[in-house]
C-alpha cells in the first residue's frame, strides 16, 4: 500500500465534496437537522391530554375534582359536556383522548362515607398513553379521597423506589442518546454509498481502474475523508445533546470518540460495500436506507427494548451493529459508562469494521465487468 | 526476438452472452510502433483494448502485454501501460492541476520529478493559462489532451488510446496525432483505435477489425497495395446523387466521398469513357475524371464489400 496513493485519492474526494454543495448540506447539515426535528418530536412523556368533563353532579366537591385535575399538569378540559352522548362523540373524533364521567350523587356518596364511583374512559389506541393515564388516575384519587377526608391512609407497604440515570424520567434524556446513535448509523452509510457508485456512473472508474491503484488504497482514500466528516458531525450531535437539549454526559467523552471513531470506520465501510455492489448511486442510497434505517430504529434498542422482543429477534439484533453503537452512546451519555461496562459493543464494532473493510476491499474489482 | 514484441495475442476472444464482440483474433505490435486498430463503431475495437489493458477478462484466448500475460498479470500491466478510454473519464469537477496532481498520485511519480512532468503535460496540452480551470469548462479537444497527459504522467512504455480523437475538431485532431508522434519518437509504444481512415496514414502499421475479426494487417502501403488491385476514379460531376445512382445502374461500383465520387474499376483506360458516355447520356455534366492512388477508406470499403 502506498501512502501516497491514499493522499492523492483523500485530496481530490476533499475537493470535489466542497465543490458539491449537495453532498456538503448531507455531510453536515443533515444529521444536525434530523436531530434537532426527531429530538423534539420523538417525545413518549404524557401531559396536557385532551379531556372532556361530564359533570351530572354540579357540585362544590365536583368541581374542585375538574379543578385539581387540571392542576396536576397532565389533563387539559377541552369540553364540559351536556349529555351523555357527547363524550362518545368526543373519543370517536379523537378530540378527546380522556373523558370523565362524575355521576349525579357524587358529593353525596361522599359526605355520607360511602364510595363514590368516578367513571374515566381513555382511548386505548395508543396503549402507551392509556398505560400512564391509568398510573396518573390511581395516584390522582387516592390523593384526592385524602385531601377530601382529611386523613392519611397507612399503607401496609411503603416502596422507596429510585430511578437511577435518568431520575426525572425524562424520555428525551434517554431517547436523544440513542437518536445520535440511529442517525449516525443511517448517515455513515449515507455518505460512503455514492462515491463509488458515483465514479462508475460518470465513468471516472474506468480511467482509475487502468492504473495500478489497489482496492485497499481505493477504499481507504474514500473512507478518510468521509471519517472526518462523521467525526464532526457526531461532535455536532453531542453538542447539540448537551447544549440544546439538557442531556447529561455522564461518561468520558474520550471513550465516546475512541469507540465512535471504531463505529464510524464499520458504518462508513458499510457504505462502500453497498456503493461497490450497486454501481449506481440510485440503487446505492436505497439499499443503504434499507439495511440501515430500520434494523437500526426498529432493533436497535432505541426505542424498543430488545428484552421486550420475541426471542428471535432478540438474536437478529446481535449482528446489528445499530444495537451496539446505541448501547455506547446511551451507556456513557446516562449511565456515564467505563469501557469495562462497554468491552462486548467495543469488541464487535472492531470485528465489524474489520469484517466490512476485508468484504470491500475483495469484492472490489479492477474490472469493467 | 520476444524482446522487441510490445503486444502479442493469440486467438483472443470475448463473449457477451450469445454475442461475440472479439472472435480468435491474433495480434502483434512490436516495440516503438504506432500501431492503428481500425474498424467501424462496434466492431470490437474497445472490447480488445480492454481486454489488453486488463479491465476485461477474455473468454478465450491468451497474449502478453509488455511481458506480462493479460490474464493472470493485469495489475503488472496496469503499471505497464498509459490508458486513455474512449469517454472522457478525468473529474469534471476538478481543474486542470488538480487532475494531473491526482493522477501523477495515483501513479506514483516521485517528488522530484512530480513539477517537471505536470509542467511537460500543461505545455503539450497548451493548458499553461488554464491550469486553474474547471475541466468541464474546457472545450473538447483540451480535455482529450489533458486526458492524453495524465494518461502518461508515469511515462508508460506502452500507451493504449482507444478512440482519443471522437468528437474532436479537425484541427485539435491534427495537433493530438503530432503529440503521439513525438511519443513514439521517445520510444513509446502506442495502440491507438479510430474510426476516422484518414488517421490510419500517421500509423506505422493497422489492423482492420470487421465483426471481430481483423480482415487484413499491414502497413497502410501495404493494405493499398494489396488489397486495391482494382484501380480507383475520382469524378467530379454535377448532381452527385443522381451520378452515383446512374453508375450503380450500370454495374459500375461507386461510392460517395464528400463532394465527389469514387468509382472502383478493373482498368481505369478502359472505363473512363464509359463512366462520360453514361452520365453525358442521363444530362449530368462531368467537370473531371482523374485516376487516384486509392485511400484506406477505399481499401476498407472493398474489404467489407468482400468480407
Amino acid at each position: 500500500m502506498k501512502i501516497l496513493r491514499i493522499k492523492a485519492i483523500v485530496q481530490k474526494e476533499l475537493i470535489q465534496i466542497r465543490r458539491d454543495p449537495l453532498s456538503l448540506a448531507m455531510a453536515f447539515a443533515m444529521p444536525a437537522m434530523l436531530l434537532f426535528i426527531f429530538g423534539y418530536a420523538i417525545t413518549l412523556d404524557v401531559n396536557r391530554l385532551t379531556t372532556i368533563v361530564y359533570d351530572r353532579d354540579r357540585s362544590s366537591t365536583s368541581r374542585e375534582l375538574v379543578d385539581a385535575l387540571v392542576a396536576s399538569g397532565y389533563f387539559t378540559v377541552v369540553r364540559s359536556a351536556e349529555d351523555g352522548r357527547e363524550l362518545d362523540d368526543y373519543l370517536d373524533s379523537g378530540r378527546a383522548r380522556v373523558a370523565v364521567s362524575i355521576p349525579e350523587h357524587f358529593s353525596l356518596d361522599i359526605r355520607t362515607k360511602k364510595t363514590a364511583p368516578l367513571q374515566v374512559i381513555v382511548d386505548g389506541s395508543d396503549s402507551n398513553t392509556a398505560t400512564i393515564v391509568l398510573g396518573y388516575m390511581t395516584v390522582f384519587t387516592n390523593l384526592f379521597s385524602e385531601r377530601l377526608g382529611n386523613v392519611k391512609i397507612t399503607p401496609l407497604i411503603d416502596p422507596r423506589v429510585r430511578v437511577w440515570y435518568n431520575p426525572e424520567l425524562k424520555s428525551q434524556h434517554f431517547i436523544i442518546p440513542g437518536l445520535i446513535a440511529v442517525i449516525m448509523v443511517v448517515i455513515a452509510a449515507l455518505l460512503t454509498s455514492l462515491t463509488i457508485a458515483r465514479e462508475w456512473e460518470r465513468g471516472t472508474m474506468e480511467q482509475l481502474i487502468a492504473t495500478p491503484v489497489k482496492p485497499a488504497e481505493l477504499i481507504l482514500g474514500k473512507l478518510i475523508p468521509y471519517f472526518l466528516i462523521g467525526f464532526i458531525d457526531v461532535a455536532v450531535s453531542v453538542l447539540m445533546a448537551t447544549a440544546l437539549f439538557g442531556v447529561p454526559l455522564r461518561g468520558s467523552l474520550f471513550l465516546l470518540a475512541l469507540l465512535s471513531g471504531i463505529f464510524l470506520f464499520g458504518g462508513l465501510g458499510l457504505g462502500i460495500v453497498i456503493s461497490v455492489v450497486a454501481k449506481s448511486q440510485l440503487v446505492a442510497s436505497q439499499i443503504s436506507m434499507v439495511v440501515t434505517f430500520l434494523p437500526a430504529f426498529l432493533l436497535s434498542g432505541f426505542m424498543f427494548a430488545i428484552s421486550n422482543m420475541p426471542v428471535p429477534l432478540q438474536f437478529m439484533t446481535r449482528i446489528i451493529p445499530a444495537r451496539y453503537y446505541v448501547t455506547v452512546v446511551k451507556g456513557i451519555f446516562l449511565k456515564g459508562s467505563t469501557i469495562r461496562f462497554l468491552t462486548t459493543e467495543a469488541l464487535f464494532l472492531t470485528a465489524f469494521a474489520a469484517f466490512v473493510f476485508a468484504v470491500a476491499n475483495r469484492k472490489f474489482k479492477k474490472k469493467i465487468v | 526476438m520476444k524482446d522487441e514484441i510490445a503486444v502479442y495475442v493469440k486467438s483472443l476472444t470475448r463473449t457477451f452472452g450469445d454475442f461475440t464482440a472479439v472472435d480468435h483474433i491474433d495480434l502483434e505490435v512490436s516495440k516503438g510502433e504506432i500501431f492503428g486498430f481500425l474498424g467501424p463503431n462496434g466492431a470490437g475495437k474497445s472490447t480488445t483494448i480492454k481486454m489488453l489493458c486488463g479491465l476485461l477478462l477474455p473468454s478465450g484466448g491468451s497474449g502478453t502485454v509488455g511481458g506480462y500475460d493479460i490474464i493472470g498479470q493485469s495489475e503488472e500491466i496496469k503499471k505497464t501501460i498509459g490508458y486513455m478510454s474512449q469517454k472522457f473519464s478525468l473529474y469534471d469537477d476538478l481543474t486542470v492541476v488538480e487532475n494531473i496532481n491526482f493522477y501523477s498520485g495515483i501513479y506514483s511519480v516521485p517528488d522530484s520529478r512530480k513539477d517537471e512532468r505536470k509542467k511537460w503535460v500543461l505545455s503539450m496540452a497548451g493548458l499553461e493559462d488554464k491550469k486553474g480551470f474547471l475541466t468541464k469548462t474546457l472545450p473538447g479537444g483540451f480535455k482529450q489532451r489533458l486526458a492524453l497527459g495524465c494518461a502518461v504522467l508515469h511515462e508508460p512504455p506502452i500507451l493504449f488510446l482507444d478512440e482519443p480523437t471522437s468528437g474532436v475538431d479537425p484541427i485539435s485532431r491534427r495537433n493530438f496525432w503530432t503529440m503521439i508522434y513525438e511519443m513514439s519518437q521517445a520510444g513509446t509504444t502506442v495502440f491507438v483505435t479510430t474510426h476516422y481512415m484518414d488517421e490510419a496514414d500517421y500509423c506505422d502499421r493497422l489492423g482492420l477489425i470487421y465483426r471481430g475479426r481483423i480482415i487484413a494487417e499491414g502497413t497502410p502501403n501495404e493494405l493499398k497495395m494489396k488489397y486495391m488491385t482494382r484501380d480507383v476514379l475520382e469524378i467530379d460531376a454535377d448532381r452527385t446523387v443522381d451520378a452515383l445512382d446512374v453508375l450503380n445502374r450500370n454495374n459500375i461500383e461507386s461510392a460517395i466521398f464528400g463532394s465527389v465520387l469514387h468509382a472502383t474499376v478493373e482498368n481505369a483506360a478502359a472505363a473512363e469513357p464509359l463512366i462520360r458516355r453514361h452520365l453525358g447520356g442521363a444530362g449530368i455534366t462531368v467537370r473531371q475524371i482523374e485516376k487516384i492512388v486509392p485511400t484506406l477508406e477505399d481499401v476498407f470499403v472493398t474489404l467489407i464489400e468482400v468480407s
